[in-house]
């Protein structure tokens, strides 16, 4: 049990000991700083050891995205999606090519919408490798890291295999995926791997951190987001979840073809400790990837046949005038896009609502009143991606 | 074959092993005390230089996209630290090299101007992606994004990709090798790259 408690609330106009006068340390964490995951920027008030006040200072990677929809057509933005959370780019891709469709009204084939799925759900998991590995990372666990990575090249190389790019694929567009099954024994690679994953893998990432005493120490009972205050600061995914509400865009808002498929919610219990400490994200991240592999498996067992493109690639796409707005759950949590189209080949304007934003507000308000160590094990296991807080 | 077996193998040179069989001590005593001298010629550059070479710290400065590129290099499958430039140092007054590792915008770019400044000499800069060389994907558009971080700092090898693969910035980290060496890089730029560039407008 780590949280502290603020000594002294009027520390400014009164003095601890008599004589001497106290006053608030200001600390800058970041923008350069290895427990910031990127170029995020927090203004610290600390008094002692216990932090005072938390402001995130953003805008260090302002890339401009949403100004560049409106320069750029719409095939070619899906490029600029990627970049946005370049941990889980197919699910970005996805929420993106889901508001066009729903503004152009057109009909995806089965196909393309099961082999969305599939990369999807693999950069799902890609992602929350990378999550468990910079999470334990900031706890002080080197080795999870490299087993994560380890299996973090196997899905890239699947999706490599797949869309033709390491990381970043631009492989989802208007109207279907851009490339189909590369080879016969893709499919059966997949179901390899996440078999792989399953029953040997995950149970590695158990032993190595989640019931590591040292790692429980530090993350049951801090950073306690009770369900009330992740509802107000609008905090969906892992975060939202690991509070122990049962919300999930997949599940809820289905979207794709998500409701085919049967998955369960994981949601934080307070196993170790308080229901929403950092222990629980964390954990709601392990389970979900059992989850993905599950939809993974049913998705390429029922993967029908047929065309993959309702668009043929070499089209410019033109989408009818209107607007229209369409959630989606990435990695890091239910990812929005509005898009205004004026009939033409771009986007008149094109708003991002990134679920990284939104759940990292909530720092200035768990921050307060904990150790500044802790501080990095909550913004550790809010598991942020700058590239999608700034655009 | 079991460790005790009698019979040496087919093809197993008996001559050779004997040749193999020298006395470190014995060889060593007969240069001591022979009249011949022994050199090993070097320039003090030369070592230094070795040195400094094997060892390269990079400064952990992750951006954007690449910098999980950065962090695949570091991990398992391609293990930067066989170059000896694993040891990221979280603070630049340790670290040797900064591998700019993703978008540069006008707010960080001041950020980054400091932490060069803080790093010790001798030291030396990878521009890593698109983005660091000149702009990448966000060039015509990108209002707040720094069309290149060679406008700050000197670079002393360009990584391009978008983003480059780990096996490219390995290859970049030897060719930065070879410059510290003091030799020239495997790679020369052809002439239709620097005329190409010259005509690029904010490269006057």
């Amino acid at each position: 049990m780590a949280t502290g408690k603020i000594m002294n609330n009027g520390w400014a106009d009164q003095d601890h000991v008599p004589g001497i006068k106290s006053e608030l340390l200001e600390l800058n964490m970041g923008p350069q700083h290895p427990a910031t995951h990127g170029v995020l920027r927090l203004l610290l008030k600390t008094d002692g050891e216990i932090v005072y006040q938390v402001t995130p200072v953003l805008g260090y990677l302002h890339r401009c995205a949403e100004k560049i929809a409106e320069g750029v057509n719409y095939k070619q933005w899906v490029v600029y999606t990627d970049r946005f959370d370049y941990l889980a780019p197919m699910c970005c891709n996805h929420a993106y090519v889901t508001a066009v469709e729903k503004l152009m009204d057109v009909e995806v084939p089965e196909r393309a919408e099961h082999l969305r799925v599939v990369t999807a759900e693999l950069s799902r998991i890609a992602s929350h490798l990378i999550a468990l590995a910079t999470f334990g990372l900031d706890m002080g666990a080197w080795t999870p890291l490299l087993y994560c990575f380890r299996e973090r090249e196997e899905i890239l190389n699947l999706l490599e295999r797949m869309a033709g790019g390491r990381m970043l694929y631009n492989y989802m567009i208007p109207g279907g995926v851009r490339y189909d099954v590369p080879d016969d024994s893709w499919v059966g690679d997949v179901l390899d791997f996440i078999t792989m994953l399953e029953r040997k893998k995950l149970k590695d990432y158990n032993d190595l951190l989640s019931y590591n005493k040292i790692f429980i120490e530090r993350t049951a009972d801090v950073g306690v987001i009770d369900e009330a205050t992740a509802k107000a600061y609008a905090c969906t995914g892992p975060v939202l979840r690991g509070s122990g509400v049962k919300f999930d865009c997949r599940r809820d808002d289905p979207y794709s073809v998500y409701h085919k498929f049967d998955f369960e919610i994981p949601v934080g219990t307070g196993e170790m400790g308080t229901v929403g400490d950092c222990w629980d994200r964390y954990m709601v991240r392990v389970r979900e990837i059992e989850q993905s592999c599950r939809i993974i498996r049913q998705a390429l067992d029922t993967l029908p046949d047929g065309s993959y493109q309702a668009i043929p690639l070499n089209k410019i796409v033109k989408v009818p005038a209107g607007a229209a707005y369409s959630r989606t759950e990435s990695a890091k949590g239910e990812i929005g896009h509005y898009i205004i189209s004026d009939g033409g080949q771009t986007a008149f304007r094109n708003k991002v609502r990134s679920p990284s934003f939104c759940n990292l507000q909530v720092v200035e308000k768990v921050g307060v009143g904990q150790m500044v160590s802790d501080l990095v094990a909550l913004v550790g296991s809010l598991d942020i991606v700058l590239g999608e807080i700034d655009r | 074959m079991s460790r005790d077996a009698k019979t040496p193998p087919a093809g197993y040179d008996v001559q050779r092993e004997h040749m193999l069989d020298f006395k470190v001590d014995e060889q060593l005593a007969k240069v001591v005390e022979s009249d011949a001298k022994n050199f090993i010629l070097t320039t003090v550059d030369e070592v230094f230089n070795w040195a400094k070479l094997s060892s390269i710290w990079p400064v952990t400065f992750g951006l954007a996209c690449c910098a999980i590129e950065m962090m695949a290099t570091s991990a398992t499958r391609y293990d930067i630290d066989r170059f000896g430039a694993g040891a990221f140092r979280a603070t630049p007054r340790q670290a040797d090299l900064m591998i700019v590792s993703g978008t540069v915008t006008g707010k960080m770019a001041t950020r980054l101007k400091r932490i060069y400044d803080q790093m010790p000499e001798p030291k030396w800069v990878i521009a890593m992606g698109s983005c660091a060389i000149g702009g990448g994907p966000y060039f015509k558009y990108g209002y707040h994004v720094v069309k290149g971080v060679d406008q700050m700092v000197p670079v002393d090898v360009y990584v391009p990709g978008c983003p480059p693969r780990p096996e490219v910035l390995l290859e970049g980290l030897m060719r930065l090798q070879d410059k510290i060496r003091g030799r020239k890089g495997r790679f020369v730029t052809p002439k239709w790259v620097t005329d190409y560039a010259k005509k690029i407008p904010y490269r006057k």
